[in-house]
């Protein structure tokens, strides 16, 4: 059995772009958790507050748009966010994600309201709503993202592997 | 049964990986160039220091880049400057430092990525490169720390989605509009995940200028990369500039896209992107007149020295509105000593333009022009996203550099022919 993930779902709408997530004007920093306090500030300045350990983003489609900025990837990370949902990803912010070892997994997320309970097993990548108690089917991962995101993301990875083994 | 051909990009990441390679396929393939620059350079060097490791795997093929907040606005700044200027010395790794450019217009200009090549970069925008036939595109600092250990990373090969660019493209509209009308048709998300090819009338009559603007934009409707083949003006623009041998690649003749979107230039006018989103473009015909606060000229995407020139050749004798700003960047150091020698930076300042250095300038919302409460900017950049500029209470519309030239004059979005 792997680590299960529990929190509650955050909810937000189609093409959260990476300056939403964290703005530019805070990126220039590797104080990650200063990261932290001002995500999403653009799009609700409450929600870095109300967020705790473990919760989920639950978003429309293409989260993640815009700038390459890992810092995103980052202040979500840092927040203690169990993992990303969304109805699709924008290319590079889902490969921070994996790449930081922070799930982000394609699925319909208009089965998920805003607080509903949820529930990831990080291992075999299955999702619950616990509040409609129902399962959530999620696009499965290529096979070396899913070994990516099992080793904790790509430092871990490589210091393991030492090159990329397929 | 024949063999379906392949695409540019399935061709590049065929030579670039163990075995040939389609579509829809992952592999894992070596890279030709890694660029990093000030903004996302600090990470890459923290994720590459949990390596443990002395040195990076090839230190010839790497560059860092001062360009998002260069020169250092505060001492934050400062010192993560002075981190990577010591990062890049004991690893012998090539540092353009402050004044230099754009991290894309410097690997452009220096020749460092040619046709055929794989080259990635920690910035989004690093896509540009592929108007020099090379497969291009943005990636994250902890990705690009495994590229400085390895020289590798992995990548799902994307389908191909051809743009055909049909007729010439009639006087005072320019690259900057087709892209915005490209955007606009596919949406932020249209080419998600998928390469674009250019192709057609248009394109060939584009000089490299213009070329970068089109491959520089394609992220911004999702696109992985965009490419274009190498003709004869590919060809001679990197004469003197490539130091190396290359091989230009073309898709073969049965190779298969996803799809097309054809785009009619002859009968373009000039667009404009309204806040918030790049996708929201309209012909400016339907926001002319809207009032403004600054006109920003530069960046990645405009700040050539041709576009100085088109911006110049509109305001020659004429000054810009009371109550606008206007700030113009040049996209790099040898850029600016161009748009010297030709006299398009005197015509500006005479027109009462600010001359910033060479880089981002206002566009990543660091220093150097960042809009005050409620104000309107029309810029040349690639985004318009809100708070991009620094401030979630702005306003920002994109359009080409003719376009801003002639708002400058007017203090109002209007259209360029009016003074062509």
């Amino acid at each position: 059995m792997g680590e299960i993930l529990r929190g509650r779902a955050f909810k937000l709408g189609d093409n959260i772009n990476t300056d939403y997530i964290i703005a530019g004007k805070y990126t220039k920093t590797l104080d990650y958790a200063f990261l932290a306090e001002h995500l999403l500030e653009d799009v609700d300045p409450t929600i870095a507050k109300r967020i705790k350990r473990g919760d989920f983003l639950v978003a429309g489609k293409n989260f993640g748009c815009g700038s390459s900025r890992e810092q995103a990837a980052i202040a979500i990370k840092y927040a203690g966010i169990s993992a990303v949902l969304a109805k699709s990803f924008a290319r590079i912010f889902f490969r921070n994600a994996i790449n930081l070892g922070l799930p982000a997994l394609v699925c319909d997320t208009d089965l998920v309201d805003e607080g509903d309970e949820l529930e990831l097993d990080i291992e075999t990548l299955s999702l619950k709503n616990l509040s409609k108690s129902i399962p959530i089917p999620v696009v499965p991962l290529n096979k070396i993202m899913v070994n990516i995101l099992r080793e904790g993301g790509l430092v871990p990875y490589l210091k393991k592997h030492g090159d990329y083994v397929f | 049964m024949k063999m379906r051909g392949k695409t540019i990009v399935e061709k590049i990441i065929s030579s670039h990986c163990r075995e040939g390679v389609k579509a829809g396929d992952f592999t894992v393939v070596s890279v030709d160039l890694a660029v990093t620059h000030d903004a996302t350079g600090p990470g890459v060097i923290k994720a590459f220091e949990e390596f443990g490791k002395k040195s990076v795997w090839n230190r010839e093929k790497i560059i860092f880049v001062f360009d998002h907040a260069a020169p250092s606005p505060n001492e934050k700044v400062s010192n993560l400057h002075v981190m990577m200027r010591k990062f890049t010395k004991e690893h012998g790794i090539k540092l353009f430092d402050v004044g230099c450019g754009v991290c894309h217009q410097v690997v452009i200009e220096k020749g460092l990525v040619l046709p055929g090549d794989i080259a990635v970069g920690t910035d989004s925008h690093t896509c540009t490169y592929g108007a020099l036939n090379a497969f291009a595109f943005g990636i994250g600092s902890t990705e690009m720390a495994g590229v400085f250990l390895t020289g590798k990373l992995w990548l799902k090969v994307p389908e191909t989605l051809k743009v055909i660019l049909n007729g010439g493209l009639p006087k005072g509209v320019y690259a900057k509009d087709v892209a915005l009308k490209m955007i606009g048709e596919l949406g932020s998300e249209g080419a998600d995940y998928l390469a674009i090819e250019f192709i057609g009338e248009a394109l060939s009559q584009m000089p490299m200028s213009d070329r970068f603007v089109l491959s520089n934009m394609v992220i911004e409707c999702g696109a992985k990369a965009g490419l274009m083949e190498a003709d004869s003006e590919t060809l001679c623009w990197l004469k003197g500039r490539a130091r190396r041998e290359f091989s230009p690649v073309r898709s073969d003749d049965n190779a298969s896209f996803v799809d097309e979107l054809s785009i009619d230039c002859s009968t373009l006018q000039p667009q404009v992107a309204v806040y918030h989103s790049v996708d929201n473009v309209y012909p400016i015909s339907e926001v002319e007149g809207e009032s403004i606060d600054q006109v920003f000229i530069g960046t990645c995407t405009n700040g050539r020295a041709e576009d100085l020139r088109v911006a110049a050749s509109i305001l020659a004798g004429r000054k810009i509105s009371d109550g606008v700003r206007l700030i113009v960047c040049p996209a790099s150091h040898d850029e600016l000593l161009k748009a010297m020698k030709s006299g398009a930076i005197e015509v500006l300042i005479e027109a009462g333009a600010v001359l910033i250095p060479p880089g981002c300038g206002p566009c990543p919302g660091t220093h150097l022009g960042v809009p005050g409460d409620g104000e309107k900017v029309l810029s040349t950049a690639n985004r318009n996203f809100k708070g991009r500029m620094g401030n979630n209470k702005a306003f920002i519309f994109l359009a080409s550099p003719a376009t801003c030239a002639a708002s400058a004059i007017t203090g109002k979005i209007t259209d360029p022919r009016r003074f062509l």
